[in-house]
């Protein structure tokens, strides 16, 4: 495949390292001059200064038959910048935009980025899936079949604890995945048991989650 | 009108003293708030400091209830992110961005964003002041 990748950061670098090594072919586009030589004098001809904004560059660096634009400098207006005038003048196939603010998801999304990446909100889901308290874990979203991966703890007092999944009433829009239970898995079959402190992974849709929740007494 | 400017530079507090003096309801957004310093003394409108590409700002500033909304900071691609904001999440009815890069205005253009590229105006102007017939 070939890869544009717009941005020399540590992202962007470690980005073009790897998928070098994969044997994509790549092309890191740096614009400031300081950090273009360092890039070059490791990476050689795989990194070109210029801006990944700026039409000329792009053409020159041959955007029309890339197959991804990847976006990843620290400035949300300029991935998205990055990526609008990819797909748009250079009929690129699939844009990947790094965001700094996870509440551009929405916006990004809306205007036709394929995909969007926030270390923040990735950072944040973790510490969230750390803390002790929560039970009911977002994990994923499927942006395009309108759905969510959850973790749930089971806590002791939850009603289903004991119970087997096919005396359990799920709701209609979500599915079970998987059990872990002392760092073993579980299929969840009719047959498989609920106990407390279980790890269960499932797949709901958004009005679901709610439902779920009770179900599982997962609801904090 | 209630008008919401983004960048407040030259453009950005001429285009606010000129909409204020003209009656309209105007608040202006900047990054950094010594900008606001540019405003005539005169100037009877709001000024919020702030990144206008983070909706909260926006929000302050009363994107919700804008008639109109301006994207004049230096950074084309600010304006850019900033516009699309106010038209497709805020339906601002009026959108107007700036953008320096002829290539890029162009493009904007053509995805239904109305852009003003000073550097094309400009540059007509003095093509037209140079060589253009009287």
């Amino acid at each position: 495949m070939y890869i544009i990748i717009g941005g020399g950061g540590e992202v962007g670098y470690y980005l073009t390292k790897n998928l070098l090594t994969q044997g994509h072919e790549v092309l890191l586009l740096e614009k400031g001059s300081a950090r273009y030589q360092a890039l070059n004098d490791e990476l050689g001809p795989a990194v070109v200064r210029g801006d990944a904004c700026e039409a000329r560059t792009m053409a020159e660096v041959g955007a029309s038959r890339a197959d991804v634009v990847i976006a990843v400098t620290g400035d949300d207006e300029d991935n998205l910048v990055i990526c609008q005038m990819a797909k748009k003048r250079y009929k690129v196939g699939r844009t990947i935009a790094r965001l700094n603010n996870p509440k551009h998801e929405e916006i990004f999304l809306k205007l036709g980025i394929d995909l969007t990446v926030s270390p923040t909100r990735s950072i944040l889901s973790l510490v969230e899936s750390d803390l002790p308290s929560s039970r009911f874990v977002p994990l994923m979203t499927l942006k395009n079949a309108g759905l969510e991966i959850v973790e749930l703890r089971i806590p002791e007092k939850s009603p289903i604890v004991g119970k087997m999944l096919r005396d359990i009433n799920l709701p209609r829009s979500s599915n079970l995945v998987l059990i872990i239970r002392d760092k073993q898995f579980i299929l969840p079959t009719a047959e498989a048991q609920i106990n407390a402190h279980d790890d269960v992974f499932a797949l709901v849709n958004r009005e679901g989650e709610e439902e779920l929740s009770k179900v599982f007494g997962t609801l904090d | 009108m209630k008008i919401v400017i983004l960048g407040c530079g030259r453009v950005g507090s001429t285009l606010a003293t000129m909409l204020d003096q003209a009656g309209h309801t105007v608040t202006v957004i900047d990054f950094s708030s010594e900008a606001f310093q540019r405003l005539s003394p005169d100037f009877g409108g709001e000024t919020i400091p702030g990144n206008g590409v983070d909706e909260e700002v926006l929000i302050r500033a009363g994107i919700k209830e804008a008639d109109a909304f301006a994207a004049v900071t230096n950074g084309d691609n600010r304006n850019i992110m900033a516009s699309q904001i106010a038209k497709e999440i805020f339906k601002v009815k009026k959108v107007v961005c700036r953008i320096y890069d002829p290539i890029r205005e162009e493009t904007y253009h053509e995805l239904g964003l109305e852009t003003i590229s000073p550097t094309k105006v400009g540059a007509q102007m003095f093509f037209d002041a140079l060589v253009a017939p009287k």
